[in-house]
């Protein structure tokens, strides 16, 4: 019996169809999709962090706007991943528990620091153009709720990517100083970017599975060839110099060729010892630990005044 | 001093009044009770920003001596602030930001309705739109105050603390000095003492229904408009301006 419903889940997979909340789906499918989307909404939430650091800092009154808006999109964005996550049976409470206790990934770009103001144009230009790679293919991805989400977020995302070049743009055609700035960013969120598409595909615990569930629509070593393709000649554009010597045009396959990554430093600040993981961690308990009073209040106040009506 | 320059410095003091308090409420972001608190939180400051830097564009195109929003904003120091007290004041935790936002909202909604009235177009435009968001984020913090006022006895006490730590530097909002009194004279401006009534109000109806004590008037902080300031204002601007100041005269 439950080997045809798998068949017929599979089928419906297979077909294009799109599961929904209320369909039946395999136990893996749906820990599968609780776990990438928690963690998506995670990254998005503790992505606040690095780039909320130069709010305050920005260097003119638009660049502090658009800096103020795109984190508030990152907030909203961790909602409607949220949201779609609790269709599988979870809660939001549960998810960021999960988080908290540091059971729960999110992805691990956000651990390392912010320095300069170019950093944050560099984010823009690289994260959130790696995280679009991702969330293109995810637009098509088998579970309606978060293929749904993705459509909003990649709108939104491209538009970040777009804020991050132009920023950085600014830069390269500023002072030397400025010049070295955005070189200084790129040459530390280069790497850090291409391991956000996580282990090479013959590595990868979780991908063979996700491809078949059309979870994932394109393996992590497709999106980040993608992502070399499409940034090298941005890169070139800007004037700056990608830090990789290995890096070059290789015509037969119509792609870029790139060096090693060094899957130890990927590791070794996933499993935190990154610049910022512990902070980026307390920071999040510390919010909602002074929030703590807060919700107990709204939370009185409700019930007082339900019970007035 | 020329009508000019008298213009000049009540668009920019009414910008500074909006930058400042912009930059606090965007110390919130990622520190919020939940996410969509944070949510409102930004959004609240990107109306102040968006104001301050309207109101700056019109001070520098008043001026006509070639500086920009961000000149205006970035290359004055503590003492050319002339910005009202409450709006420097830290963000301090979450009762101290919504008091001081209600008490400021309040003001402002009968603020900027009076200067919607302007003889000046541009200050009466900018006015008009300021009041729109004025109202929602009356709506928003007066509803807070309530919440958190008549919430447990924690949110209770902290509201009260909030309250008496604040009330000293609301009588400066209600306190013209000679530029207020010169553009309201030729109806450019606002008469800030005619305010006070409705306000007071507002204010006290509801403290009173958030089960708050109004504190006493005995202690009143005035200074800002005379770029006499807290202490708190030197070190917001060290961050605010640190890239300007640390690499002048570039684009970014």
């Amino acid at each position: 019996m439950s080997k045809d419903r798998e068949q017929l889940f599979q089928n419906r997979i297979d077909a294009e169809q799109k599961i929904e909340p209320k369909d039946w789906m395999p136990d893996g499918y749906r820990k599968t999709l609780i776990r990438q989307i928690s963690q998506h909404a995670h990254s998005e939430v503790i992505g606040m962090q690095p780039e909320g650091n130069w709010i305050t800092r920005a260097p003119t009154l638009l660049r502090k706007a658009i800096l103020l808006a795109k984190v508030q999109d990152e907030a909203g964005h961790g909602l409607y991943l949220y949201g779609a996550a609790e269709t599988l049976n979870t809660t939001r409470e549960e998810m960021i528990a999960a988080l908290q206790s540091g059971k729960a990934k999110y992805s691990s770009i956000f651990n390392y620091p912010t320095l300069s103001w170019a950093d944050v144009g560099a984010i823009g230009w690289l994260v959130d153009g790696a995280a679009i790679m991702n969330q293109i293919a995810l637009c098509r991805t088998s579970y309606g709720p978060y293929a749904r989400a993705m459509v909003r977020i990649c709108k939104e995302e491209s538009f970040h990517q777009r804020q991050g070049f132009d920023a950085m743009l600014a830069l390269c055609r500023g002072s030397q100083e400025q010049q070295a700035m955005a070189q200084d960013a790129l040459n530390r969120f280069w790497w850090p970017s291409l391991m956000m598409f996580g282990p090479h595909d013959a590595d990868s615990a979780h991908s063979a599975q996700s491809v078949k569930w059309k979870i994932k629509r394109k393996t992590n070593d497709e999106l980040r060839q993608q992502f070399v393709d499409q940034t090298v000649p941005q890169a070139e554009y800007l004037g700056l110099t990608i830090p990789d010597t290995d890096l070059k045009w290789n015509a037969e396959t119509g792609h870029f060729d790139f060096g090693a990554i060094d899957w130890d430093e990927f590791s070794r600040v996933v499993n935190g010892g990154g610049l910022c993981n512990r902070k980026r961690l307390q920071h999040h308990i510390a919010a909602s630990e002074a929030g703590q009073w807060v919700r107990e209040a709204v939370h009185a106040y409700n019930k007082k005044h339900s019970e007035e009506r | 001093m020329t009508d000019q320059q008298a213009l000049f410095e009540y668009v920019l003091r009414l910008g500074d009044d909006a930058l400042l308090l912009g930059h606090r409420l965007s110390e919130w972001c990622s520190h919020g009770p939940w996410l969509e608190e944070d949510l409102a939180l930004t959004n609240v400051a990107l109306d102040y920003i968006g104001r301050a830097r309207r109101l700056y564009s019109y001070a520098a195109e008043v001026e006509n001596r070639g500086r920009t929003e961000d000149d205006l904003a970035y290359l004055r120091s503590e003492r050319e602030y002339r910005n009202l007290l409450i709006h420097e004041l830290p963000r301090g935790n979450f009762a101290e930001s919504i008091t001081r936002q209600f008490l400021v909202d309040a003001y402002n909604i009968e603020f900027f309705g009076e200067l919607s009235q302007s003889a000046d177009p541009t200050l009466s435009f900018i006015a008009s739109k300021s009041v729109k968001e004025c109202q929602y984020h009356l709506r928003r913090s007066r509803h807070w105050v309530l919440m958190l006022g008549d919430g447990t006895e924690e949110s209770h006490s902290k509201m009260q603390r909030a309250l008496d730590d604040i009330w000293g530097y609301t009588q400066e909002l209600f306190t013209p000095d000679e530029l207020d009194l010169r553009m309201a004279g030729i109806s450019i401006g606002v008469d800030v003492s005619s305010l006070q009534p409705a306000w007071h109000r507002l204010v006290e109806q509801t403290l009173e229904q958030a089960a708050l004590v109004k504190p006493s008037d005995d202690w009143p902080i005035i200074g800002g408009r005379a770029g006499i300031h807290t202490e708190h204002l030197g070190y917001l601007l060290a961050e605010l301006q640190y890239i300007q100041r640390s690499y002048p005269g570039l684009n970014w």
